[in-house]
This record gives structure tokens, sequence and C-alpha cells, in this order.
């Protein structure tokens, strides 16, 4: 393999320049003020939440929002164990959140170097690999999730690595169609006139050419990670009770619904937060991204 | 054939069918306004051709565009007015106009790869136009009229054609069937936008001869849009030379070509490749200014030889040398008396050295079968390239002419092993490529480099230019950080690229200079040999002469050799000492750049010189007209593989055996050979316009 020299100057002005651009534009700015709060609070988790998540208040159990009880006053009410809801949420997102980002960073790990490859390569390999990935696909995502966690122990971790493993073929396909386009642009070939070594030409020329479908790609599958993580969880499949988690809180209300229909808004409400704001940053990030996108589009 | 010249002054007001007077378009876009069209004024009269030419940029579609109210929702007309036969065009209701487009005036986009809906016959699309306007009486009688304007357009077999889908078409068919909608309800007004880009120039020729019968027999007005300056001369009555969004010049062809009155129009025809004129191209400095912010005076001023300080001040008007002539320079007079012109052509010395690059008997065949049909078996392999010698030495340009799909690119590729040849073999200073260790391949890669055809593409956009110019210097140098930002340097100042432009990436460049940077690029680690594919088909003619100075003076200064790779025979001309035509896939003549442009000619390249449209408006070369496409590189011909479209096929002997490269006048005559049973007298006829 060719040797990699540190970033050269070019590349190392380049950073600020997305960063300055994702601040201006309007779907990234609204989606990142929902999602720096939601990933601070999650961090911070058992810091802010005003009560202990797990304790059980009898006394105040089913409180409505903004009331009090005999323990004290509870903003977004209780649940059917006198629990806090507010501080269930808080400190239920983390799994939520691990759960997105951790299960999208192992699909694209994996994902993008398979459908680098079959792109690129063309004939047997790709007809090799994407066949694989058709019959991962084949599968439906719950019931493949919930194999792999029959098979594994239910911790968090296989639920990510269950989940990541379950999107690879849909980042591969993605990845391998862009691939497909751009391994035929002159400068592909301007590259193997040099003699450029295959993983430089898959990493250094034509990944940098097919980020933008793969960054909106992976944005909608934090959305979905999330979503299936809920749903396994929802199952019983998740990390399980007494532990908050969003997924969980949502399988719980449900035998409330009719009687206190908040304990179901406030997690479904996060939840639909993050996941828009998910894809309101990958909508921005694909702007960005592509520097011809915004010249391209000016109609001239 | 005489041509009819009407003057403007004669005309009575009745025989003006487009009068566009003093108009001015804007668009609107993020940082501000783009001022394309300013006080452009044009007149099409009945029976006349006008054409309008002019550089990218020039405002020349927008034009067209305008005319028939068909600008983007952020352009609009802020001045002036555009009427056809007397009436206001933007002063109609949209049903109004609707009646006017297709109807009257007919519009015939550029590309008719994508003005044409792929997934609608080509019938129905000429019908829907007649179904809209004529309100025929039947079915039949609409599909009557559509075969009348397909056999209008010379398309053969119009009731077979009729029921193909776009894609099944030629590129020649698909422009024609595109001037079959215009045609199809007998427009007074065809406006034809660029109708010859990215067409053969054997199509080429065949278009433009049909263009002026369409004018003779239908006495249609024609707006003809082009680049082109040769395509204008042979079939315009008279011209306008746009640029940067201001009609420079304006009157007859014949005067203007001959005796241009601004220096923008002389600039440009001195830029021009001829195949009939031995000059140096005189490229034109500068660029064409962005119209963001339109400078005071005269938007040539920059660019132009003969401008004072009253040039770049206040408005310039347009002057009348002559009563049917225009020209926006107050200068004219000083222009005209001592007019830029190209230089005498130098004397190439041609001096070649040892062979560096040599291929023998190279075939690169493409399986396009897919995996059913590889299961069913027979289906035969595309022969994109077919056998074929060829030698390059030091210090030489080889040209490889050929129209489009016959194998030039492909065996450009292949003589690099950016292909894997499926037979044969290419040697590099005497090793076989295919048989090379990993630092032999690696020194082959270095000495040997490519410049391809969209400067854009070649270029990857998500790399600054610095660390475009600087990677082969990463991969095939020994220099440190500091000796390749030297280098890096010293390639931009080679190639006149500003040091500040290192930092900037390639779409904020314009053609000329991206690909000025691929130049840079190739030649950053000194090799000995560059492919050059079409390196300036993409750009404009005034960035195409300096360009190829550019690449003169640097085979020069490096001492490299290059394979020009082009499909116009006026670049081949300027630089090349050496010369191979190439048809479906393999070589049919060759030999020094007089041997092959005079006779005896194989009878390709004979059709394919007598093709190409001269500057001079007074030629009336006979053009040899080939019949039928390019066969298809998957069922190439028997015999000789040019005997399906020869204007000089001998008989059986052509299709039954396949005639070999042979030298000109016996063995001796070594250098120059072509394949072809005609014994060589028999094709030495001159041709007309060489």
């Amino acid at each position: 393999m060719a040797t990699e020299s540190a970033p050269s100057l070019t590349e190392r002005i380049a950073a600020p320049d997305v960063v300055r651009d994702l601040l201006t534009n309007p779907k990234a700015v609204v989606g990142l003020a929902i999602l720096v709060p939601v990933v601070a609070v999650s961090a911070l988790g058992p810091m802010l939440a005003p009560y202990d998540p797990v304790a059980v208040h009898p006394a105040d159990a089913y409180l409505g929002p903004l009331s009090s009880g005999p323990n004290g006053m509870y903003l977004l009410g209780t649940d059917h164990l006198g629990r806090d809801l507010l501080s269930r949420i808080i400190v239920g997102s983390r799994p939520s959140l691990l759960l997105g980002f951790g299960a999208t960073g192992l699909s694209l790990l994996l994902g993008v170097p398979i459908g680098l490859t079959a792109g690129y390569s063309k004939g047997r390999v790709d007809e090799l690999l994407m066949r694989l990935m058709d019959i991962m696909m084949s599968v439906p995502v719950l019931l493949l999730g919930v194999l792999i966690l029959v098979v594994l122990p239910s911790s968090l971790f296989n639920i990510v690595l269950a989940i990541g493993v379950v999107f690879v073929p849909r980042i591969a396909r993605v990845t391998r169609s862009a691939t497909l386009s751009v391994s035929e642009e002159p400068y592909v070939l301007a590259a193997k006139a040099r003699g450029e070594s295959d993983p430089y030409i898959l990493f250094r020329e034509i990944l940098p050419n097919v980020t933008a479908p793969i960054v909106v790609e992976g944005s909608i599958r934090i959305g979905y990670a999330v979503m299936v993580g809920t749903s396994l969880s929802f199952l019983g499949l998740g990390t399980g009770p007494p532990h908050p988690d969003w997924g969980f809180m949502i399988n719980t209300a449900r035998l409330h619904i009719y009687s206190t229909p908040w304990f179901l808004l406030w997690p479904s409400i996060a939840l639909l937060a993050t996941i828009m704001a998910t894809n309101l940053l990958g909508d921005g990030l694909r702007d960005v991204l592509d520097p011809r996108a915004i010249e391209d589009g000016d109609g001239l | 054939m005489s041509r009819q010249r009407t003057r403007p002054a004669d005309a009575a007001e009745a025989d003006v069918l487009l009068d566009v007077d003093s108009v001015s378009v804007e668009f609107s876009v993020p940082d501000g306004t783009v001022e394309a069209l300013r006080d452009v004024s044009v007149r099409v009269e009945k029976g006349e051709t006008l054409g309008i030419a002019g550089e990218s940029g020039s405002g020349k579609s927008t034009l067209a565009l305008a005319i028939v109210r068909y600008l983007a929702s952020n352009g609009h007309i802020t001045d002036g007015s555009i009427s056809f036969k007397g009436r206001d065009l933007y002063a109609l209701s949209k049903g109004e106009l609707r009646t006017i487009r297709g109807n009257e005036v007919a519009h015939v986009a550029q590309n008719p790869a994508s003005a044409l809906n792929p997934s609608m016959v080509i019938g129905e699309q000429i019908k829907e136009t007649i179904d809209l306007h004529q309100d025929p009486e039947s079915d039949e009688a609409a599909w009557d009229q559509v075969y009348e304007v397909l056999r209008q357009v010379n398309i053969p077999h119009p009731e077979y054609l009729a029921d193909r889908y776009p894609s099944e078409l030629s590129g020649g068919q698909q422009q024609r069937a595109l001037i079959a909608i215009g045609l199809s309800c007998n427009p007074d007004l065809l406006i034809l936008d660029e109708p010859t880009t990215g067409l053969d120039v054997t199509t080429q020729a065949k278009l433009l001869d049909l263009v002026r019968e369409l004018k003779h027999d239908y006495d249609v007005g024609i707006l003809l849009i082009t680049h082109n300056l040769a395509v204008i001369a042979k079939i315009a009555d008279r011209v306008n030379i746009l640029y940067a969004g201001e009609v420079m010049e304006k009157g007859p062809v014949e005067e203007v070509f001959t005796n241009p009155a601004n220096p923008y129009t002389q600039a440009l025809l001195a830029t021009t490749p001829e195949l009939d004129r031995e000059k140096d191209l005189r490229p034109i400095p500068g660029q064409i200014p962005g119209l963001t912010a339109i400078p005071d005076g005269c938007i040539f001023a920059d660019r132009c030889d003969f401008a004072t300080d009253e040039c770049r001040a206040g408005s310039i008007p347009m002057e009348t040398p002559t009563d049917d002539r225009e020209t926006r320079c107050i200068r004219w007079e000083a222009a005209t008396a001592d007019p830029i012109a190209a230089g005498a052509a130098t004397e190439r010395h041609y001096d070649p050295g040892d062979v560096i690059l040599e291929a023998s008997d190279l075939e690169k065949h493409y399986d396009t079968a897919t995996f059913l049909q590889n299961l069913v078996g027979g289906h035969e392999p595309v022969r994109a390239v077919d056998g074929v010698d060829l030698s390059i030495r030091e210090g030489e340009t080889v040209g490889l002419v050929g129209e489009s799909g016959c194998g030039k690119s492909t065996l450009g590729r292949t003589l690099l092993h950016l292909h894997e040849p499926t037979a044969g073999s290419v040697s590099y200073r005497g090793t076989d490529v295919a048989e090379m260790s990993r630092r032999e391949r690696r020194e082959f890669r270095s000495e040997c480099q490519i410049i391809q055809q969209d400067p854009e593409g070649s270029l990857n956009p998500r790399k600054r230019i610095r660390s475009i110019v600087e990677r082969p210097l990463e991969l095939f140098t020994d220099l440190d950080e500091a000796g390749r930002e030297e280098r890096v340097h010293e390639l931009l100042d080679q190639v006149n690229l500003s040091h500040d432009l290192a930092a900037n990436f390639p779409h904020e460049l314009s053609g000329g200079q991206q690909q000025r940077v691929a130049v840079a690029r190739a030649f950053a680690a000194n090799p000995s040999l560059v492919v050059l594919d079409e390196p300036v088909s993409s750009l404009d003619v005034s960035v195409q002469a300096s360009i190829l100075n550019l690449l003169d003076d640097l085979r020069e200064a490096y001492d490299t050799s290059y394979l020009l790779i082009s499909h116009d025979m006026g670049v081949i001309k300027t630089i090349c000492d050496r010369l191979s035509v190439m048809y479906l896939g393999q070589i049919v003549e060759s030999g020094s750049l007089d041997e092959v442009f005079t006779p005896p000619y194989h009878p390709y390249t004979r059709s394919l010189l007598s093709s190409i449209p001269s500057l001079d408006p007074h030629e009336e070369g006979s053009r040899i007209h080939l019949e039928g496409d390019v066969p298809d590189a998957r069922d190439p011909p028997s015999g000789c593989s040019f005997c399906t479209r020869c204007p000089e096929k001998i008989g059986e002997v052509c299709e039954t055996d396949d005639p070999a490269l042979e030298p000109v006048g016996g063995p001796e005559g070594a250098a120059h050979q072509l394949s072809c049973h005609h014994e060589d007298d028999e094709l030495s006829e001159e041709i007309e316009n060489l």
C-alpha cells in the first residue's frame, strides 16, 4: 500500500469550512439545536435527573404533569409506580442514543468498505458480496434482531451489535451504487494511471466523493436504530426493567394509554425529536459536504 | 450553389420574422445579478439563415430561450422587446404564446439525447406536436404527416424509424428527429441551438446540407446558434458575433469572415485551427469576464490588442463600417487597417529518437454479456480495438484520429495498460508491459501519463489544486515537503496558473484552468510519453489554442512524446508529426502529416477530410457523403471494415478480404501506409477544399 503522508496543509484548512458552512445551514442548525442538548443531557444523565429514576414512590403514583405529591414536585408527572417520568426520560436517553450512534457506527464501519469494494471491483467480487447482502436483507430487520438476541445474552452491547449487523447491507448497497458511478470518473482513471494502490483509490479518491449519500443514509439509520432498539426493548428484549429506556417506557405506558396518556407522550416526543434531529442534521451535512452542490443549484 | 444574401436595409418590413430589439436579460443569483445579455438586437428575415456565434458564456443559448419565453425562473428581460411577425412576444397571453411556440416558432434544443423523451417512440413524439397544433382530421392523417416530416429530414424508412425509441437511433438520426419535431408544423422560424455539437464531422456535413435544403425548399427563417465558426461559414447568410452578452459584430458572413471589423472577431478567427491553411494558432489572452459586475466601456477591452483608455469608459456604441455591417468597436478603423491574424506556421522540426512505446497486434474486446447471456452463450464481444500496430518514438507527436466509437480512446488506455489487452502486446522501451516487475511497472507509470478530455472530471473534486499536482511528486520522487511545494509552484508557473489557485478546489476554476492543472499533474514526474485523450475538445476555441500551444511548448521543454487522440483534424494538424486514422477498431491509414493530408487517400480519410467545413465562406468543397452509420463493433463487416459505407467500394473483394495496412508505393514507401484494395493511383484524386 502507498505510504500515506500526514494530512497536508490543505486538508487542515478544510475542516473549519465544514463547521462554518454547517452553522449557516438552516436544516443543520435546527438538527444540532435539538441533538446537542439531547446528547448533553444523556451524557450528564443521573447528575441532571431530579429523582432516582428507579426509586418507587407508591404514594406519588399516577401524578399528572406539574403536580406535587407527598415526596415532592414532578415536572412531567409520575408513572404507575410513582417513578419520576422526567428522570426516567433523562436517564433512559443514554441507552437509546448509544444504540443509535453505536449501531450506525458499526454498520458504517462494516458496510462502507464492503460497498466500496463491491462497486469498484465489479464482476464476481461484486456479485458475491451483494448476493450475501441480499440474503441478509431478505430477513426482516426486527426478526433478525430478535434472532441474534435469542442467541446472545441481552445486553446493550449485544443489541448494538445486532442492530449494527442488521444495517450493514443497507449501508453497503448505498455505498456500492454511489461507488459504481464515481469509479467511472476520469480522476479515478487518472489515479490508476499514476499507479496508485487499490486502497488509496478506494479510500482517498472514491470515498470522499461518495460521502454524501452515505452520510444521509447513516443519519437516517441513527433514527432507525433508535427505533429498532426501542422496538426490541418494547418486545422485552432490551436491557430490561427496572433500568429506564424509552422503548420499555413506551411498552409500559401502553397499558395506561387511556387513563394517563402522558406516560406514552413524553418518551414518544423524546424519540421523535431525536430521530427528526438526526435526519435534519444528515440533510444539512449532505448540502455542506458537497462543494459543488450550491453552485450547481443556482439555476444558471 | 449560390446563396442569396438579403440586406436588412432593402428588406420589406413584412419579411422580418423575428425582431429582437436591444434586449437585456438578467438572472438573479445568490451573489447578485448576472447580466447575461446586454443591448442585443437580432433580426431574422424570411428565408434567411442568421448565425449567432459565440463561445460558452456568451449568452447565445440565453438569447434562444428568451425568444421562446423559456428563460429559467430566475431570469427576466429588463429592457428591449422581442417581436415575432410584428407581435410582441412578451405581451402575449399564455394561450397565444402556446399557439406560436412549436407552431410558428420551433426551438430545437441542444443535445438530442436528452431533448427526446427516452420512453416514447420517435413517431409519437412528432405526432404529439402535430396533434397539439394542427388538429389533424384523423389519426392516419397525423401519422402520414409524421412520415412526411421524417422524410423531409432525410430519415430513411420513416415508417420503421417512427416506431423506434430514441436510444435505438444514432446521434445524427436523433438530431434529425428533433429537427423533424421542429418542422412538423411548418414553422416560419426555426431556432437551432448547437445542432451539430456532439456529432461526428461526417454526420455534421450531412446535417448542414439538410439545414441548407430546408431553408431553400421551405423558405423558413433559421436562427442558427453555434460555437463553431466553420458551421456558420458554411450555411449562414448573415452572422452576429456574440461575446459576454453583447453583439460585437454583425453583417453578411462573407464580409465578416473575410474582413472582420471587430478585434474579437479577428482574434476568434485567428485562434481557430483550419485544415486548409498553415497557421500558428494565436490564443486570445485572458478569459471571458464574469457578468455579475459589468465594467464601464468595452467588455472585450481587457483582452484586446487595440484597446486604449477611451475603450474603458462610457458605453460603446455600434459603429457602422458599411451599410449592412455593424461593429461594437470605436477603434474598428485601426482594427481593420492592421487586423489581428494568426502568424505564419513555424516549421516543425522533427527528429524522432528511439521507440518508446510499441503496440503489436493489440486487441481489446469488451464482453458486454450479462450473467444470463453468458449461460446461454453465443454472445459477441465489442471489438473496440481490433489488431492495431502502433509505435511512438522519442520526441514525436503522433496523432490518432477517428470518429466517435472508433476505439481511439480505448486504444489510448490499452496502450497505457489501464485496460488489460485482450490479445497482442504493448512494450515500453523494449520490455513487455504485461511482464514487468513491480519496480518496472512503477517506472512505466511514472514515465507514461494521460491527460483526459473532461478537465473537471479528471480532477478529484474533493482535493485542492495543490494536493492534486503534488500527488505524483509524492509517488514518484524523493522530494521532501518543501521541495514538493517548490516544484508545485514551478509547475503552476509553467502552465501559466497563478500560485493563489493552489488552495482552490477544481470547481472554482474555469475549464481552461482545470485543463492546465491536469497538464501540470501529468508533467510533475517528468514523463517521457503523455497520452492526450481529446485534450481540448471540451474547451472553447480561444482556450483551445492556448492549451495546444502550451502542450507544444512543454513537449520541447521536457522532450516528451505525445499520442494525441482527437476527432478534430484541425487540432491534429496543429501539433502532430505523424498521424494514424482509425476506423472501427483498426488503423486504415498512417503516415506523416503531409503524407496523410495529400493523395493517395484511404477512402475513409478522404471522406473525413472532405466533410470538414472551412472557415472560408466562399469555399464550396464537394463533400463525400458517407452512407449509413458506423457498423456495430459487436458484428463488424467481414472483409474491409469500411466496406459498408465506402463510396469507392470495388465489389465482392471488399466484402470478403480484409486489406492489410501496406506501404504506399511498394515496400520502400515504408512510412505512409494504407489499407485498401484499390491501387494507390486510383486513390490519388485531389480533395478540392484542401
